[in-house]
């Protein structure tokens, strides 16, 4: 299925995206796992990837990184075709309920990562500290992992997949298991990486959290994209605003012509779209000072997580 | 440089999580209780009027059953360290992190495999090189070859090891564990089978023994190290349970070594293969 990142993918140049997938699917047995994962991802944003339980996720990251072959279809992953032993050294991965040598300390497992992705030893000398300073494990560098919490294995795992400071990052529900500030932290190293021109590739079931950090997602559903979301373009997007008050009228309608592109009025019911927050406040005085007895101002548009429930439809019980 | 990183962390994670210290702690218990009863049977021939002839065959066989039980133990170590390794890691996800880093698939088993074989010299080299050494100090016997004795039991535990490796990229741990040990008792009793068929002149039973063997060659190599170490007079006087009566031939020791690489072989093209 073509989408709107895919669509924009035909007039861009190739080099211009992390990763490009064509009809990727994967059969386990009789079971599709993948239908036909067609995507774009841009160099350079915060990408987020969902869909319900048994979508076709985390199948589709692991023919992504290598570790699922795919039973048809094509991809390239910063340039290289799946499963480039090369183009890893450039790929970070946090795998969902991330696990690793338990008998290891949080140092020991950083300078393993880093040695397997080929990090030149004085460079690990530098880069372990300030990545266990970065997640907040300065404290416990020296703790093995079987005495860590849930919060702080996902922690490490973070900085594990940073640790060689890859161009792309693909990152299975890296705040699950984290309490507020563990989420907080995350969301900032995640712009920051976005910064300093990585990209990464996020799953997440926390569409809070998908809506603030990504600039682009995608709806996946049995193995296949069902749409996608511009959400630093949402923020342009027209405001559909409901409001309901005693002695509203057409001179309300006109008067509100600069804010507003389009306005309708029904009984003690107005509505219109403006294109900005920020004309909010101004279309509430207006209404008020033109001696509008206004009881409710609903702006209303459509949070990533009605989204998609609207998209999804119901908990069919998977 | 990965696959060598990757033997660097197995042979680190045998001494991290103790299981080498363990293992090299309990045989050397081994070679206490062996070194005592090296000492009492001495003691008991001081009060009697053996002749050193017979007192000396009958320590080496007792030196003997000692080689063989550091070759059971050696064996059985093998396989319940390795068991996990591959099966465990895919089971439990672990080795994500691992298959997503620079590095081929056939790196991981073969620095896995180098890592295992390295653990494995010291522990052979200490329990071979220590039973003999208390065989020597307190019963004054010691082996023909020991060299080729100890080469033989190392290749024995490759083997198993390489085997167990094969069908962890394939079975769960404990299907693993099952099937290879299972096979390794197969070789054993092949191997007394056609060691019987000696006695009894049967050709059925040798057949039996050396179909066992192709098999799982394990027990055909350690019964070729026995005949290289007893003294030939002992072997033919069947001074010991090990006797040569059925030797296995260098060629079956050929086909035990290309058997080893086709195993290495299939365990590095089925990990290749197979979704992580």
């Amino acid at each position: 299925m073509n989408t709107e990142a895919g669509q924009g993918a035909a007039l861009e140049p190739p080099e211009r995206f992390a990763l490009q997938t064509q009809n990727l699917r994967k059969v386990f047995g009789s079971k599709v796992a993948v239908r036909g994962l067609s995507l774009c991802v841009r160099r350079g944003e915060i990408f987020g990837f969902l869909g319900p339980n048994g979508a076709g996720k985390s199948t589709s990251i692991k023919m992504l990184l290598g570790l699922v072959k795919p039973t048809a279809g094509e991809a390239t992953v910063l340039g290289a075709p799946l499963g480039d032993v090369h183009v890893r050294r450039k790929i970070g991965f946090l795998p969902e309920d991330f696990r690793f040598y338990d008998w290891l300390t949080g140092a020991e497992l950083l300078a393993l990562h880093g040695r397997l992705a080929g990090v030149p030893a004085s460079k690990l000398c530098e880069r372990v500290p300030a990545l266990l300073e970065l997640v907040g494990l300065t404290p416990h560098r020296d703790k093995r992992l079987q005495n860590y919490s849930k919060g702080m294995h996902q922690r490490i795992g973070l900085a594990q997949a940073l640790i060689h400071e890859p161009e792309l990052i693909f990152l299975d529900e890296p705040t699950s298991g984290l309490d507020p500030m563990g989420r907080r932290l995350v969301r900032d190293i995640l712009r920051a990486q976005r910064d300093r021109g990585a990209t990464v590739f996020l799953n997440s079931h926390l569409l809070s959290e998908i809506e603030i950090t990504c600039d682009q997602v995608v709806f996946i559903r049995d193995g296949e994209v069902v749409t996608s979301r511009d959400l630093r373009r949402q923020q342009e997007e027209e405001i559909r605003v409901v409001v309901r008050g005693r002695k509203l009228n057409q001179e309300h309608v006109a008067g509100l012509a600069p804010w507003t592109t389009s306005a309708q009025l029904q009984d003690e019911q107005l509505t219109l779209t403006t294109r900005s927050h920020d004309s909010l406040p101004s279309i509430l005085r207006l209404l008020v000072e033109k001696g509008a007895e206004v009881y409710q101002f609903t702006p209303q548009r459509l949070s990533l997580e009605e989204l998609f429930v609207q998209i999804m439809g119901e908990d069919r019980g998977l | 440089m990965a696959l060598w990183i990757m033997a660097g962390i197995t042979f680190r994670e045998a001494a991290r999580k103790k299981i080498l210290w363990t293992a090299l702690i309990a045989g050397f218990g081994f070679l206490v209780v062996f070194g005592l009863g090296l000492h009492y049977q001495l003691d008991d021939f001081s009060r009697g009027d053996m002749s050193a002839f017979l007192r000396y065959q009958i320590l080496s066989a007792m030196l003997m059953v000692g080689l063989y039980t550091v070759d059971l133990l050696a064996v059985v170590m093998t396989i319940l360290t390795s068991v996990d390794t591959i099966s465990g890691e895919i089971a439990s996800g672990t080795i994500q992190a691992i298959a997503t880093k620079p590095m081929a698939r056939w790196e991981v088993v073969v620095g896995k495999w180098l890592g295992f074989t390295g653990m494995l010299a010291v522990y052979v080299a200490m329990m071979f090189g220590g039973t003999l050494g208390v065989g020597y100090w307190i019963g004054g016997v010691t082996a023909q070859h020991p060299v080729r004795g100890g080469f033989l039991v190392f290749l024995e535990c490759i083997l198993a090891l390489t085997v167990t490796f094969m069908f962890g990229t394939w079975f769960s741990t404990l299907t693993n564990g099952v099937i290879v040990l299972g096979l390794h008792g197969l070789a054993f009793l092949g191997g007394w089978l056609e060691q019987m068929s000696g006695f009894a002149e049967g050709s059925r039973l040798v057949l039996l023994g050396v179909l066992s063997s192709l098999v799982m060659p394990s027990e055909a190599i350690w019964r070729r190290a026995a005949f290289e170490m007893e003294s030939p007079l002992a072997g033919s006087l069947q001074f010991s349970p090990f006797a040569d009566i059925s030797v296995p031939s260098y060629t079956m020791i050929g086909y035990a070594v290309v058997y080893l690489v086709i195993a290495l072989s299939i365990a590095i093209y089925h990990f290749h293969q197979r979704d992580l």
